[in-house]
């Protein structure tokens, strides 16, 4: 082997061994676990799989997730375009100093939220329902996406809005047929990083619910059960819980190698 | 079509970006703005197409009132100096798109679509993608899209400032006939007098904001109407003193003066502007009976077969534009020879008097 490729490949083994050592323990059984180091399951059992699909209060963790995570990313992106459009395109009064003030929405810990927004929230009935989560999150989500497509869309230049005017494209018809196709990349990395923040959120996922919209993560936490700790089951769960981000990222890479051309992720 | 503005003006603040202006273009001639980066090209072209408005006055449209009305409504085309195309679109679905937007029946839109491409040997590129063509061909495209919409008023900003040279030339020759016959009003903004010139048609001067002199392009080159116009469109810049009138003699210095005939002759004694392009300032003497020059030689650029010499006489800067290779060390005092006949005379307040 060329010694060039020895380091990456030692940052790469670096990288993996702790996913590796996951989906390592989801096929042993929470005996072997416990009993001590191996590098390969001796018994290979696919129990813990089996549990998460058919226990309804797994399954549906992962449901209950994968909803309120989808209706955030759709929530922000919608709010976010507009908003990032006019950010771009039009100065007006307090224009910079709002761009700046929204940022400062992430630099709170969601902990700080978390009680208002479980008070709010009973009060008018939202509690333990989708879109309870999916709303706090676009309190953090909103700023993110805005910053991200504001940098986009900057890079598109105003002389292209004015073309497809003159050509005779109305606002609406230029946004949706022209603009929004011009900056998907932006719009994939946006989405992106709303999915990865709403997926591994997991205080106000888990203060805002009860039962009926209980996230995955939340479930993750209650696996010291009669039974005693069920660490394989535990090992199966979080690596089904890496899948639908690695899914996400796999569409978006090359679009993030954009935004970071761009300095805006 | 005719395109008549009505002393409109533009303002944003504070800020005035168009004087009054008034203009009257006719349908089929092709028009030329010409004026320096900053003189409000863009801006006067932004104001007709709609996409800004006006603080005041009026714009018409074969005598119908546009003044309120968006671009999506003026039937215009618009092609800008940056290569505008829709990115995600090939090079057919870009031209086609105007027409698409205005409903146009698919058959239709094929045989302008390949018309377009035909008149712009575009015919090979239709299936590519605008990042997969060149810069020319890339403006191409947006000229075959102005093409093909068949507008009533097509707006040209600066199409081939950023083509390399070749390209230019090529294009340029072909941008009138492109837009002959079609009845349209053509603007063609540029920045450079000999891209005017080259191009023909009508001319409007454009300097801070205003249109100084409007009229056939050769014409208003022959007769400048104040000193501003004059020095608009001149490359490299007209030189310019002041002369005192004496009887019929012109007297710039103690040294240098000449016989006036003519227009200037007639003129009342007094002080005047005179100016005279570069290219009647020559290092070696002409023909007929030319008027010398002392000065002191600061730059001398030789282009193959031109030399352009800049030389302090007094106060003033001069520029000498001569054929031939001319090399003059800096520093050197040398004669230069000015044909009067040329020469444009102005009164003070800049008005052109001979």
């Amino acid at each position: 082997m060329k010694k060039r490729s020895l380091i990456p490949l030692l940052y790469i083994l670096f990288l993996m061994l702790p996913i590796y050592w996951l989906v390592a323990m989801s096929f042993k059984t929470t005996g072997e676990i416990l009993s001590g180091f191996s590098l390969f399951p001796r018994t290979w059992t696919f129990d813990n799989y089996r549990t998460i699909f058919t226990d309804p209060t797994w399954y549906w963790g992962y449901f209950n997730s994968i909803a309120y995570v989808s209706i955030n990313t759709v929530i922000s992106l919608t709010v976010a375009l507009p908003a990032a459009y006019a950010f771009s395109r039009y100065r007006f009064l307090g224009d910079k100093q709002l761009f700046f003030w929204l940022l400062t929405n992430r630099m709170a810990p969601a902990a700080v939220f978390a009680l208002p927004f479980f008070q709010l929230y009973s009060a008018v009935g939202l509690f333990d329902t989708y879109l309870a989560v999916a709303l706090a999150h676009t309190l953090f989500n909103v700023p993110l996406a805005v910053w991200i497509l504001e940098g986009f869309m900057s890079g598109v230049p105003k002389e292209l809005d004015e073309t497809a005017y003159v050509d005779g494209y109305s606002f609406p018809r230029f946004f949706v047929k022209i603009f929004l196709p011009t900056i998907r990349s932006g719009v994939g990395v946006a989405a992106f990083f709303c999915f990865m923040f709403s997926w591994v959120e997991l205080l106000l996922a888990k203060t805002l619910t009860a039962v009926a919209a209980k996230p995955i993560a939340a479930t993750m936490t209650k696996t010291a059960s009669s039974a005693g700790y069920e660490l394989g089951l535990l090992a199966a769960a979080g690596t089904l819980t890496i899948i639908p981000g690695a899914i996400v990222i796999w569409f978006v890479r090359n679009n993030i190698a954009k935004g970071f051309a761009l300095g805006r992720v | 079509m005719t395109l008549e503005l009505q002393n409109i003006t533009k303002r944003v603040g504070a800020i005035t970006h168009i004087k009054e202006t008034s203009l009257r273009l006719e349908p089929g001639h092709f028009n030329v703005l010409l004026g320096e980066t900053g003189a409000g090209k863009t801006s006067l072209i932004k104001l007709m197409a709609g996409l800004d408005r006006v603080s005041s006055g009026k714009i018409l449209m074969n005598g119908e009132d546009v003044t309120r009305q968006t671009p999506q409504k003026r039937n215009i085309a618009l092609v800008h100096q940056f290569f505008m195309n829709y990115p995600h679109w090939t090079v057919y679905d870009n031209i086609a798109s105007p027409l698409r937007v205005a409903g146009m029946a698919k058959s239709e839109i094929q045989g302008r679509v390949e018309e377009a491409a035909d008149i712009l040997q575009l015919r090979p590129m239709l299936k590519r993608y605008p990042h997969e063509l060149s810069g020319g061909q890339q403006q191409r495209t947006a000229l075959a899209r102005a093409i093909a919409k068949e507008s009533k008023a097509v707006f040209l900003d600066e199409p081939l400032a950023n083509l390399d040279y070749k390209l230019r030339e090529e294009l340029r020759e072909q941008l009138p006939e492109l837009f002959a016959g079609r009845g349209a009003v053509v603007v063609y903004a540029t920045s450079e007098p000999e891209e005017a010139l080259l191009l023909g048609g009508w001319t409007a001067l454009m300097h801070d904001g205003r249109v100084t002199q409007f009229g056939p392009t050769a014409e208003i080159y022959r007769a400048p109407q104040d000193l501003l116009s004059a020095q608009v469109f001149s490359n490299p810049p007209i030189n310019r003193a002041e002369i005192t009138k004496t009887a019929d003699r012109a007297y710039l210095d103690d040294t240098v003066n000449w016989p006036l005939s003519g227009d200037a002759a007639a003129l009342p004694d007094g002080t005047y502007q005179v100016a005279i392009r570069p290219d009647y300032v020559t290092p070696t003497p002409p023909d007929a009976d030319a008027v010398k020059l002392a000065g002191t030689v600061q730059v001398t650029e030789l282009s193959g077969s031109k030399s352009s010499i800049q030389f302090l006489m007094g106060p003033d800067h001069w520029v000498s534009l001569a054929y031939g290779i001319h090399p003059r060390a800096a520093g050197e005092e040398h004669v230069f020879y000015m044909d009067p006949s040329k020469c444009y005379y102005f009164a003070p307040d800049g008005q052109r008097v001979a």
